[in-house]
């Protein structure tokens, strides 16, 4: 009764959410793209496009796709041999767990019309896919605790996985054990198969048990005579045999047996076998009714992932279904770390501390930001320098065992961000370089809104202390960040010839270079000489120099001007964190 | 000759022509390379912002190769630029230095200065030579000019980078010239692609890309010739916007393996002519044994 009852409430919990789970691929948006598509048009896109690519060619790439990436998993396999064999171990053994085992009243039975599951092949089946479960549970958590791959980040999420599928497991096997070794499981047996009456029969069926397959009992005791195990096993095999195979044959339960046996009977007295079936069912029904909402719900989502990204293409593709496919990609990502193990940009992450370098986390956090929730400024800064800082490698695209699209998703989310209006010094970079390739994709307005006001924020106060009337403050004299590096002391050997400034194509550029470039290269030089820091990192010159080096060869003093001007970039952006640290109004980006 | 190849970022998302034809003319001049997926980023995009993320991301790449014992053979040459001011500033001794060599060690990594970096051009030239190349050339070029374009982060510089005289380099041209092609002169032969600020401030990038072009034609050049995909990219992906917007004629670029390798005699599909946005199919029309050999 109760168990029908958790199992429909669980399966309803299950339903409820795959819908709701599925309903938000179409009703979510992210980034730029998906702003001005509505929820119905991208339902009968998807529908269109479902059964577009059904009656045509591409169905084979399907087929294709399904075996090899979907059930062989070749592209896990081409990253990491260990990896592979964890997740198949735990695919392939709890998918047949759940179909001959979980289901075996609508599969197993009807199929097989021998079914039985204490009779082999099924008992002996049943424990073998159980141990393969346990032993790739058994990898994932070497992996992440022991082996410590790097760049490998371990969620609450990826802690829930681990959790419910060994309690599932487990309690399975020990539930296994406790019924092996219970006296009270085997006089149901009894009573129910064998009907004895006779006193010497039923001492002579339950030594031949206790002495054979592991049954504890308060009655008998090794060592048993001959001729009563002889009579018993004439009873096992009248009675019993045709429906049960020899205990050993569930060989982890029978482990477990055997490690008990010393408090078999005292387990077995307070009803150890119904409280772990009770834990192996409530587990069951816990991970079916949460699965949606876990990131176990890649079961449905990654082979989705991984089908419509074999025939899906940038501009061939209705960008209806290119906004859905990128909602359904943030539950088809396991949280695998395989995208940043490859990470080109992973140093930065070392260096600077911001996990949404790296491209796992950003998945991570794009869930939350297609949910709606609203971020703080301090959040939006750090996620939009992570996303922001990525060479455009491919690479994480290359290498998603669930195929997932990182790239056009990057470039997707990255421009939503920098349209927010929170200053992001990263664009005046050569990141920026693949954003610049990718101009036509974005509206004029859109695409120089960024740069206003990264230059704006990398100017500081330059104009303030530009003006005449400005008292000229000499208090940054001793810029720490400047003594860092040798190279940059070499300002003070300029004489003032202006070689550095003559040869430097961006000031010739100009009809009026000063006006637009705030300060020419040799005035640079000769505020630092002044002590005037400030000044000299807030010159719109810093950002536009091409880094060609010109003027640095050119140097009769072998001033390294172009060296200088990345450590005062460097500075400028340091300052203008601080600044926007100090008065973040906080955003909201809902 | 064994090198532990450095392809960088561009070259397999954007510019794949370059890493296959590179891999082809250097097969036939016996050298061998060896891939690592370990190396990441040079470092070159961060040192806008960050002197520490910018140097330990080029130390990374330069342990990992120490580690398997193989000097680099970098593609980019802002990659060769980069991961050469690197090695410049790993020489020294400071805070920054301490900070990086300790991050490399979380990373059981460390680098003691005992390789070499080297462009894919200063390779060819310095390590297999001329002689060697002449000898492979089966189809040389007739009545062909291009205008070599050095690229900025190779020669300067020139203290750290070593590449070439910065004032008058050669290299280049003689590469160019051993395949049968003419090195045009040219003005802006030595001047910025205007790729670095390609994204941040575009009228300037393109304006620097246009005088290049134009310089180029003025020469008579038949193609621009590059040996970088930052500069690559902006002669033929931003000059096909360009061409779109104010729809002058283009001066296509070759890069120079795919130059080199026509004359090799190895096939325009191996080396990715048909990659390149800009067409530069035209080109097998100056191999001398002419139009048989084209596609």
């Amino acid at each position: 009764m109760i168990f029908n009852l958790l199992l429909y409430i669980s399966l309803a919990v299950f339903t409820f959410g795959l819908i709701y789970k599925i309903s938000t691929w179409f009703s979510r948006r992210i980034g730029i793209s998906a702003k001005q598509i509505p929820t119905s048009e991208r339902v009968s896109a998807a529908v269109k496009g479902v059964l577009g690519t059904i009656f045509s060619g591409k169905i084979l790439t399907l087929i294709k796709v399904f075996i090899l990436d979907v059930v062989l998993q070749i592209r896990i396999l081409k990253e990491d041999f260990l990896r592979w064999l964890m997740h198949m171990l735990i695919y392939a053994g709890f998918m047949l767990l759940l179909l001959m085992h979980a289901l075996e009243n609508f599969i197993s039975e009807p199929l097989f019309t021998d079914y039985y599951s204490t009779i082999n092949p099924f008992m002996f089946l049943r424990d073998l896919f159980g141990l393969m479960v346990i032993i790739g549970v058994g990898i994932a958590i070497y992996r992440r605790f022991v082996l410590k791959v790097p760049r490998l980040k371990t969620s609450a999420m990826d802690h829930y996985a681990i959790i419910i599928l060994a309690v599932i497991m487990l309690s399975g096997v020990i539930l296994e054990g406790a019924k092996i070794t219970s006296y009270t499981e085997y006089q149901i047996m009894v009573e129910d198969y064998a009907d004895l009456e006779d006193e010497d029969e039923i001492t002579a069926l339950e030594s031949y048990w206790v002495q054979n397959f592991g049954t504890v009992s308060p009655n008998v005791q090794a060592p048993f005579s001959e001729d009563v195990l002889s009579m018993g096993k004439d009873l096992h095999e009248g009675s019993c045999m045709d429906c049960h195979s020899a205990s050993q044959w569930a060989f982890t339960g029978y482990a477990t047996a055997k490690i008990i046996k010393p408090v078999a009977l005292a387990l077995d007295r307070v009803g150890t076998s119904t409280i772990l079936w009770y834990i192996h069912f409530l587990a069951c029904f816990i991970g079916l009714a949460y699965l949606p909402f876990s990131k176990m719900f890649h079961i449905f989502a990654t082979p989705v992932s991984l089908l419509a990204n074999a025939i899906m293409e940038k501009d061939k593709s209705d960008p209806a279904n290119i906004a859905t496919r990128q909602v359904m990609e943030l539950d088809a990502c396991t949280h695998c770390g395989t995208c940043s193990l490859r990470c080109s940009a992973s140093p930065a992450f070392d260096a600077l501390g911001n996990e949404y370098i790296l491209p796992s986390e950003k998945m991570t956090f794009l869930k939350t930001l297609a949910a709606g929730k609203k971020l703080s400024t301090r959040k939006l800064s750090a996620i939009q320098e992570g996303v922001y800082l990525c060479t455009n490698c491919d690479r994480c695209t290359v290498v998603c065992p669930s195929g997932i699209n990182l790239k056009e998703l990057w470039f997707n989310v990255r421009e939503d961000l920098v349209q927010r209006g929170f200053p992001e010094p990263l664009v005046l970079s050569p990141f920026s370089f693949y954003r610049g390739l990718n101009r036509e994709n974005i509206s004029t307005e859109d695409y120089a809104r960024p740069l206003t006001d990264a230059n704006r924020a990398v100017a500081g106060k330059f104009e303030q202390v530009m003006d005449p009337s400005t008292p000229i403050s000499l208090k940054d004299r001793e810029i720490v960040e400047l003594n860092e590096l040798p190279s940059t002391r070499t300002f003070s050997y300029c004489f003032g010839c202006q070689t550095c400034t003559t040869v430097c194509p961006v000031v010739a550029e100009y009809e009026n270079p000063q006006e637009t470039l705030g300060l020419l290269p040799h005035q640079i030089m000769n505020c630092l000489g002044l002590g005037l820091v400030e000044m000299a990192s807030g010159p719109r010159m810093l950002w536009d120099c091409v880094t060609c080096y010109q003027c640095q060869e050119h140097c009769p003093q072998n001033v390294e001007i172009t060296d200088i001007f990345f450590q005062l970039k460097n500075l400028a952006v340091k300052n203008a964190a601080k600044v926007a640290d100090e008065s973040s109004p906080d955003l909201e980006a809902a | 000759m064994k090198y532990a190849l450095f392809l960088g970022c561009n070259i397999p998302s954007r510019v794949e022509q370059y890493d296959f034809s590179a891999r082809a003319v250097l097969k036939q001049a016996g050298v061998q390379l060896v891939d690592n997926r370990d190396f990441n980023c040079c470092g070159y995009p961060m040192r806008n912002v960050d002197q520490k993320a910018f140097l330990f991301s080029s130390a990374v790449n330069l342990a990992l190769a120490e580690k398997a014992g193989l000097d680099i053979l970098a593609l980019c040459k802002c990659c060769f630029g980069t991961l050469k001011e690197a090695e410049h500033l790993l020489k020294e001794e400071g805070e920054l230095q301490k900070e990086v060599h300790g991050l490399l060690a979380q990373r059981g990594l460390k680098y003691t200065g005992k390789i070499q970096i080297k462009h894919f051009l200063s390779v060819l030239y310095h390590d297999v030579g001329l002689e060697t190349l002449k000898s492979k050339i089966t189809m040389p070029y007739k009545d062909f000019k291009i205008a070599t374009h050095y690229g900025c982060h190779a020669l300067r510089p020139s203290k750290i980078t070593q590449f070439d005289d910065p004032v008058a380099p050669s290299i280049f041209d003689n590469l160019v010239e051993v395949t049968g092609a003419k090195s045009v002169d040219w003005t802006r032969k030595l001047e910025c692609c205007g790729a670095p600020v390609l994204g941040v401030n575009d009228d300037l990038s393109m304006n620097l890309t246009k005088k290049k072009i134009s310089s180029g034609k003025k020469a008579g050049a038949d193609y621009l010739c590059s040996a970088c995909p930052y500069c690559h990219l902006q002669f033929d992906t931003v000059q096909n916007m360009m061409v779109s917007q104010n729809g002058n004629d283009p001066l296509a670029s070759i890069l120079y393996p795919q130059l080199l390798g026509l004359s090799m005699g190895i096939d325009a599909r191996t080396l990715g002519i048909g990659m390149n946005q800009l067409d530069i199919s035209g080109v097998t029309s100056f191999l001398e044994s002419g139009e048989e050999n084209a596609e």
